[in-house]
């Protein structure tokens, strides 16, 4: 049967748990944990690590260059550069506002890709 | 004649935005003076997640942050001078004067009753470390490798080495992979890394980027262009050891090595210096030793959470307020003597004087696991905290009440002790 320990840093907060993670088959157990977000955790990320990704896209805007762009939930870590490639072809030529959509489902993952940037402020001369 | 406002901030980062706010509320007039044409200062380079997670209780991006307290700032009407440069400070008859520069009005003063500086940190460059070797292009801090991929749309290179694990040089590390350049490693000079746990989990374990302890860069090389580093491993009094020295071939180095607050403007004023953190001395009003001056966010004391940054420039912005309504009596601040493995403490000072909880960041100067804060007044104990963790690069903060005691001539102590369990 499957069987491995993972020690893991908990980064739910700024505590920083130090956490033993032993997978028994689909069994995941958790030691070093103070609190359940620790237990859950270990849990994903032995399973399946999640993250938001945050990068940037280009605009047509001189004064913005790039505009700030994150996932709007986690994604798949394993699905990061695949994600950045879908990214790169991206093109903003609106003046978008903070949380505006720009890929509504990225990669399939379900998961929206959202400005974090508000480019309507435009800068005088 | 009245001063023109009465309580000025210059820099309009997230520690001004907060103190602008904070004294507005207070019922007074405010302005803020910010050099650049955007107010959030280095938030809006910040593109990654993790702000707020105290102040809000969401992971946010730098820009969100920012764009959270700016309307704060924006809905109260506070006035602000973008794109306006700080050349001078000094003391006027009614108050302080400030002499401003900017393409509209050219140089011009203003005085104010009490003035909040959030000037913010830069970073240590590569001239204040002992690089040997050319001096070829394809040095950068990390602070500028961030703003020309995140700004401006510009990859600084193709195959970089990182000096130091400071949490701009590991989110660089991780932004830099993402865009396609290679990693070859982080290198830090001391026996543990500086960034914080999550930065080290997030930004170097998830894409595989080995960091090297004990290990810095001795020597660069190359004419026009970057070429290589050499990095070699270091004795416990950090000496390099060049038999064991080895030559990286790279067309960048990126600079982590240190952040440094920013208060050279502070100076005509008469400003101490706390030498231990590079920011003012201040009491638990975050008041200077010059009276109507304030500090507070990053040139206060280099922060690891914006959040404390925010909370720090709230508190300055409250206390000028009141003291530019002359409704603070100053009391006989005094000193807070530091014992055990404290590197240092804010505020270095209390005024017994001043009302309401003392709220205090503090960091270690070494990994400790079990410790114990104790604060005092004489003889009686303010406050006992425990830690199972503490570790230099993640600041903590207390909270304790002077509140109702005569605590005239009492001596303030803080210690903090690793505690031996179980014998």
């Amino acid at each position: 049967m499957d069987e491995r320990t993972r020690a893991l840093v908990c980064i739910e907060c700024p505590q920083g748990c130090c956490l033993a993670a032993k997978q028994h088959g689909d069994e995941v157990k958790v030691t070093g944990n103070r609190c359940p977000r620790g237990l859950e955790y270990a849990r994903r990320e032995l399973v399946n690590p999640c993250r938001t990704l945050t990068t940037t896209v280009r605009t047509t805007f001189r004064d913005y260059p790039r505009l700030p762009v994150r996932t709007a939930g986690e994604i798949p870590l394993a699905r990061v550069f695949e994600a950045m490639a879908a990214i790169r072809g991206v093109v903003v030529d609106r003046r978008v506002q903070s949380g505006e959509v720009i890929i509504p489902d990225l990669i399939g993952t379900g998961v929206a890709l959202i400005a974090t940037g508000d480019l309507s402020h435009q800068e005088e001369g | 004649m009245k001063p023109h406002c009465d309580v000025m901030v210059i820099g309009a980062g997230p520690a001004g935005l907060a103190a602008a706010v904070a004294a507005h509320d207070q019922g007074v007039r405010v302005c803020l003076v910010e050099r650049e044409a955007r107010p959030g200062g280095i938030l809006k380079q910040c593109i990654h997640d993790g702000f707020g997670i105290l102040r809000y209780e969401s992971k946010l991006s730098g820009p969100e942050y920012a764009q959270c307290e700016l309307e704060q700032v924006i809905d109260r009407g506070i006035e602000i001078f973008p794109e306006t440069f700080l050349l001078s400070l000094g003391r006027g008859k009614t108050g302080f004067e400030l002499t401003l520069q900017n393409r509209w009005q050219g140089v011009f003063t203003l005085t104010a009753a009490a003035l909040v500086a959030a000037t913010g940190c830069r970073e240590r460059t590569g001239r204040q470390i002992l690089l040997h070797g050319t001096r070829p292009a394809g040095v950068y801090t990390a602070g500028t490798v961030q703003r020309l991929i995140n700004i401006d749309g510009y990859l600084p290179g193709r195959r970089c080495v990182i000096l130091g694990s400071g949490d701009i040089g590991l989110i660089m590390a991780r932004r830099l992979v993402l865009e396609g350049a290679e990693v070859v490693g982080v290198y830090e000079i001391r026996d543990e890394p500086s960034g914080l746990t999550r930065n080290l989990v997030q930004c170097l374990d998830d894409y595989g980027i080995p960091l090297h302890l004990s290990t810095t860069v001795t020597r660069l090389h190359g004419e026009k262009r970057l070429e290589g580093v050499t990095v070699c491993p270091v004795d416990a009094e950090n000496r390099p050891d060049p038999a064991r020295a080895q030559y990286l071939p790279c067309d960048t180095l990126v600079l982590s090595v240190g952040l440094i607050p920013e208060n050279e403007i502070l100076e005509p004023l008469g400003v101490e210096l706390d030498r231990a953190t590079g920011g003012a001395l201040v009491d638990q009003t975050l008041m200077t030793n010059v009276p109507g001056v304030f500090s507070c966010g990053n040139a206060l004391h280099v922060s690891d959470l914006v959040d404390h940054v925010s909370e720090s420039g709230e508190i300055a912005g409250r206390w000028a307020a009141t003291h530019a309504r002359r409704v603070r009596r100053i009391g006989a601040s005094q000193p807070i003597a530091l014992e055990g493995e404290l590197l240092y403490l804010v505020p270095q000072r209390l005024d017994p004087q001043a009302k309401g909880p003392v709220n205090a960041w503090f960091r270690s100067r070494r990994t400790l696991r079990q410790a114990r804060l104790e604060v005092w007044a004489g003889e009686r104990r303010l406050l006992e905290r425990t830690y199972p963790l503490v570790r230099p690069p993640e600041m903590e903060r207390i909270v304790f009440d002077l509140d109702g005691q005569a605590w005239a001539g009492q001596r303030f102590r803080v210690i903090l002790r690793e505690v031996r369990s179980g014998g």
